[in-house]
């Protein structure tokens, strides 16, 4: 029998806000352990959280993103549990008037634009962080209370693929609209994994597999991967699956099982009595409607289509947005702005790379590349030439035009000269002019090189060769 | 009302005697009894709202505040270690 697999994936997203969510310590990574920390982030008695602004905002521009709506009413609930990692012994979350909802996704997967329906993006707090020795856990509070947004998607996910692309799609998405950093490293992106099978053609879900707590995109994938397996062969074997949780062990390529139904948690949520709802303004939504930016993959389509560049060419620049930039500033007014893309991807990202500097460090401007596309085009350089007037402008930073006319590089197209040119190299190399008038080809190659090297890389390449075949015919 | 008193027990972490239990069912479904009063109100024209004052976007800048000091942080921590907080060994 063939089964299909359903996905569905709980996103949570660290935002970048200055302070925590409730109170104004530090929302930092890698201070010592318990020293952004304040009454307020331990729960105790008599404190009195209150929302950070900003955390709001970002959240309503994350939804914005993900094509949600905000509704005009949100409030915070407690959700009720004993964990060591959470200081007030519940969870202050958005249960059932989250902050954004009903949005989705456009990306591309397997050579396709497909979409995942977001449920819903809503704002929650992140926990302590527990450190394990041998006889006893520590805690680290200082991540207790920083924003967390939870983003999650109807179970429109068919693969592990899928998820990965999907995963990788939202991230930058999150990045383009400036809401997170996404360090994956630091732990600012984790992954709650919700996983079915079911016969082909069913319309009934199996019994839901939920992983927790994932860190790795291809992590994700490999997991998917084994519970599908995994799943598939129970029930082949006629046994039954069971709704639980499980955990995937990254070393040894496994899931294995936490909890069942049974003892699945009982969370008790009810509205918390210190947080006020909030009820966005218009004024406060247009102000954050102005931020919404181009999504990436709006952007891709369009530069394809505005630039003529292959799909590589857009992708690089949608995954370096300031390299996409330069780009586009490079391109303005270039009739070949095919070109003018091949000459930021392969040579200034590879000088960038080397050198070790950033855009912003560049002493010319990105109209001098357009510039110099222009010259290449116009046939005053050869591209070889180009490539070592980019070099000098590169080191100092003056303008292409500048450089060819100091040293003297245009490319000499003057038949006259040319000729001169010619008839030196010609009369050099009497074996490689018998060997080409006995039909070898690649002796004209020879010697087009040795005209080339005569005029320092200046000759115009195609008139050589013309002029070469003309002499040496007759 | 009928309570599931062990249930309650084992959510709320706590340890009683059988005639503790056997004592205290009976009042907490007293307790409940009496609160269950309110749904003999008439609430057909009264919109459900999570909060009795009307206040909403009570709000604060996103700007840093003070935090305590790492001391005042562990003061009332039965133990600690290295700065964090020590408790029984996390497994699950």
């Amino acid at each position: 029998m063939e089964y299909e697999l359903v996905i569905g994936l709980e996103t949570h997203v660290q935002l970048n806000t200055r302070t925590k969510m409730w109170c104004g310590c530090a929302n930092e990574y890698g201070s010592d352990s318990n020293t952004n920390i304040c009454p307020i982030c331990l729960g105790l008695p008599g404190v009195l959280p209150v929302l950070n602004e900003a955390a709001l905002r970002k959240t309503a521009l994350t939804g914005f993103l993900l094509n949600c709506s905000v509704p005009g009413y949100a409030k915070w609930d407690r959700k009720n549990y004993f964990y060591p990692d959470n200081p007030k012994n519940y969870q202050l979350t958005q249960l059932d008037f989250p902050s954004t909802v009903d949005g989705y996704v456009n990306f591309e997967s397997l050579g396709e634009i497909v979409k995942v329906r977001i449920n819903r993006a809503h704002l929650e707090e992140d926990v302590g962080k527990s450190f394990h020795f041998a006889d006893y856990s520590g805690i680290d509070f200082n991540r207790a209370g920083v924003p967390l947004l939870e983003i999650v998607t109807e179970p429109d996910i068919n693969s592990a693929e899928m998820a990965y692309d999907y995963l990788n799609a939202l991230k930058i998405i999150l990045e383009y609209g400036a809401v997170s950093d996404c360090d994956m490293e630091k732990g600012q992106v984790r992954c709650d994994v919700n996983i079915s099978v079911r016969p082909k053609g069913q319309s009934e879900l199996g019994e839901k597999v939920e992983i927790k707590n994932m860190n790795s995109f291809s992590g994700i994938r490999r997991a998917i991967t084994y519970e599908f397996k995994r799943q598939v062969e129970v029930l082949e074997k006629g046994g039954m699956l069971v709704q639980e949780t499980r955990r995937w062990d990254d070393n040894a390529g496994v899931t294995d099982s936490m909890r069942t139904k049974e003892d699945a948690h009982d969370y008790r949520y009810f509205p918390d009595p210190d947080l006020m709802p909030h009820r966005p303004s218009d004024e406060w939504l247009s102000a954050i409607r102005e931020g919404v930016v181009e999504l990436p993959l709006d952007r891709k389509m369009r530069m394809m289509s505005q630039y003529k560049i292959p799909h590589e060419s857009a992708d690089v620049f949608v995954r370096e947005p300031l390299l996409g930039d330069y780009f586009e500033q490079a391109a303005k007014g270039v009739k070949n702005s095919k070109s003018v893309a091949n000459w930021v991807i392969n040579n200034l990202q590879a000088k960038l790379v080397e050198s070790g500097t950033t855009i912003d460090g560049l002493t010319f401007s990105p109209a001098a590349i357009g510039e110099l596309v222009d010259l290449v085009e116009s046939g005053k350089i050869s591209s070889k030439i180009a490539q070592e007037v980019f070099n000098e402008m590169f080191k100092s930073g003056v303008s292409p035009l500048d450089i060819i006319e100091s040293k003297g590089l245009s490319q000499v197209s003057d038949t006259v000269q040319l000729k001169a040119f010619c008839e030196e190299v010609v009369a050099a190399n009497p074996s490689s002019v018998d060997d080409f008038r006995d039909g070898k080809d690649a002796a004209l190659n020879f010697l087009k090189g040795q005209v080339m090297k005569v005029s320092r890389g200046k000759a115009n390449p195609k008139m050589v060769d013309d002029l070469l075949r003309e002499m040496l015919v007759d | 009302m009928e309570i599931d008193i062990s249930r309650l027990v084992k959510l709320a972490r706590i340890e009683l005697k059988p005639e503790e239990e056997v004592r205290l069912a009976p009042q907490l479904g007293e307790v409940l009894g009496y609160i269950d009063k309110l749904n003999e109100l008439n609430v057909d024209d009264v919109e459900p709202t999570a909060h009795a004052s009307p206040l909403s976007n009570v709000l604060r800048k996103d700007e840093l505040g003070d935090s305590l000091c790492r001391d005042d942080v562990l003061r009332n921590a039965p133990e600690s270690s290295n700065g964090l907080f020590v408790v029984p060994k996390i497994v699950e």
